[in-house]
């Protein structure tokens, strides 16, 4: 395989989809982008940005944990970015009361100590070196077919829930004091936003790795937000936005044999700059 | 176990690292900047992996940009207050960074990057050579000497700027001072416990103090004896099982410690141990 492109985009496509796992990644990252976009939408409007950067490092033991289980990873990811998605949910009560210091020590200590209980389980698994890059940072090669059937299906679960509470919970992540007292139930769906949360934060990081979801969660919506306030339309920026980073990232990294890491970050940067650089000069 | 050199090398510079980390990270969480920690930990493996990738001594870059980056914080001062998006995406984007330094570094190489990556993100305090011991231990013990010689005029204006200013206390070279001592911390904690992994050794040390005292002093003191106490805890359980990689170890023994404070924290608030605060 020498990948090189040439000045026909119909050629280098074909060349992508010749093989199996480009596919597959293709796949994958369409999925995901999409969910996430739409999850991230309200993720930017709740500000709750920084619960699913800890969300996703916390997926990185039980991905490491089911590898060194013999489990499959997915299942790994699910299990502990739900597990953090409930505790965070139910913990955050008892911890609102502290002050920002303490708080911002304990957020900081258990992402660590995550980070650690991740690296632990790799080193027991023994395949740490090649395979710590690739949970911490993404690859595009190794996805399988059964890896995009899953990713499919708690996609679309998650796309049905989000559908169905949608309208609700903006009017709660919009005016919680109003949607309270017209009777909306505030608190359970802030619970069950949470959980959509932590699916997608874990479908994600099985692509871009647990370090770098934000690029593919919330950098798209957070764009889009900026370049308009039409509700309808900053949604659908933000799936094609996150649609292209997803895209332009993996072709990129395919052609130029550098990873899948720096492309989405670099992408998702440059969209977040450019779309802040067009907001302010329109002031 | 401590016949063996590398063991009596991790030992020396860990403790003193430790120590230092203890310190400087007590008035990190009183300063609330635990946020600056962890923006120093996203640099601190980018800009060792820069250094790997230009074929130089990690140590060079792992220092040149935690200190250029701290610096640029004290330069920013109070005024940048960037919004948790915009924090988001650049400390991502800084990872991306590395994992690019990294492809670079492979690629000039021939393979061998794992050993490098996983180096700067997790740390090997037993791979540190005789050498590379000794020198971060002298560091971290210029960094111990300089946290206590400021730590009083410190303390003064960071619980009340106005009143230390007006006392005469240069508060704004102080507070510059500091990132800079964090900066340097920050890449030596690097070396013990990896860039990932740094805050268990800064924040969560000085968590479990600020949970367990309320004077100054003696939280700095407990802050550095907890953190003094995981690397070595860390360090006889890694040697003992030696499965168990040293700075996992060192920091879930530090993890511990703080759920631990934050339980009895809680315990004396609800009044079990028969007192309330």
């Amino acid at each position: 395989m020498n990948p090189s492109f040439s000045a026909n985009p119909i050629t280098d496509l074909n060349e992508l989809l010749q093989y199996p796992f480009m596919v597959n990644a293709l796949a994958a990252a369409t999925i995901v982008a999409l969910v996430g976009a739409l999850i991230g939408w309200f993720v930017v409007l709740r500000r709750e940005s920084f619960v699913c950067h800890t969300l996703s490092v916390m997926s990185f033991p039980g991905a490491s944990g089911a590898a060194l289980a013999g489990l499959p990873l997915a299942s790994g990811y699910f299990a502990f970015a739900l597990a953090g998605a409930l505790a965070i949910a139910f913990g955050s009560r008892a911890g609102a009361r502290r002050s920002l210091s303490h708080e911002s020590a304990v957020v900081g200590s258990v992402g660590a100590a995550a980070l650690a209980l991740g690296f632990l389980f790799l080193s027991l698994y023994g395949g740490v070196l090649e395979s710590v890059e690739t949970l911490l940072f993404g690859s595009s090669v190794g996805i399988t077919v059964g890896q995009v059937r899953t990713l499919a299906v708690v996609g679309l679960l998650a796309a049905t829930a989000l559908a169905a509470i949608g309208r609700p919970l903006f009017y709660a992540s919009i005016d919680e004091q109003a949607a309270r007292a017209d009777g909306v139930p505030v608190r359970a769906l802030a619970i069950a936003f949470l959980v959509l949360l932590g699916l997608a934060v874990a479908a994600i990081a099985q692509i871009v790795g647990v370090l770098l979801t934000f690029a593919l969660l919330v950098a798209p919506a957070a764009t889009a937000q900026q370049l308009t306030s039409r509700i309808g339309l900053s949604l659908a920026l933000a799936v094609a936005l996150a649609l292209l980073e997803a895209w332009a990232a993996l072709t990129l990294s395919y052609f130029t044999n550098l990873s899948l890491g720096f492309y989405v970050t670099s992408i998702a940067l440059a969209l977040y700059a450019i779309a802040r650089a067009a907001r302010e000069l329109r002031r | 176990m401590f016949a063996l050199p590398f063991v009596r090398d991790a030992l020396l510079a860990g403790s003193l690292i430790a120590v230092a980390s203890g310190l400087l990270g007590y008035f990190v969480v009183l300063r609330a900047q635990v946020f600056a920690g962890d923006a120093l930990s996203h640099v601190a493996f980018t800009g060792a992996l820069a250094a790997a990738a230009a074929g130089i001594d990690l140590r060079i870059g792992l220092f040149a940009a935690t200190v250029a980056i701290a610096l640029l914080f004290a330069a920013l001062g109070g005024r940048a207050r960037a919004d948790d998006v915009t924090i988001g995406v650049v400390f991502a984007w800084i990872l991306g960074l590395g994992v690019l330094f990294l492809d670079l570094f492979n690629a000039s190489s021939g393979g061998g990057s794992g050993i490098v990556g996983a180096r700067a993100l997790f740390g090997s305090i037993f791979a540190l050579s005789g050498g590379e011991a000794r020198l971060a231990a002298l560091v971290a013990l210029a960094l111990i000497a300089a946290t206590l010689a400021v730590a009083r005029p410190l303390l003064f204006a960071t619980l009340d700027p106005a009143v230390a200013l007006a006392h005469g206390v240069p508060v704004t070279a102080l507070g510059a001072l500091f990132l800079v001592l964090v900066g340097v911390d920050a890449a030596e904690a690097t070396q013990a416990v990896g860039a990932l992994l740094l805050l268990g050794l800064l924040a969560a040390p000085a968590g479990a103090a600020h949970r367990l005292t309320a004077s100054p002093y003696r939280g700095m003191a407990l802050s550095a004896v907890l953190a003094l106490a995981s690397v070595w805890i860390g360090i006889a359980l890694s040697y003992r099982v030696s499965s168990l990689p040293p700075s996992s170890a060192i920091v879930l023994v530090a993890g511990a410690f703080y759920a631990l404070a934050l339980a009895a924290g809680s315990w004396a608030h609800a009044g079990v141990l028969g007192w309330r605060r």
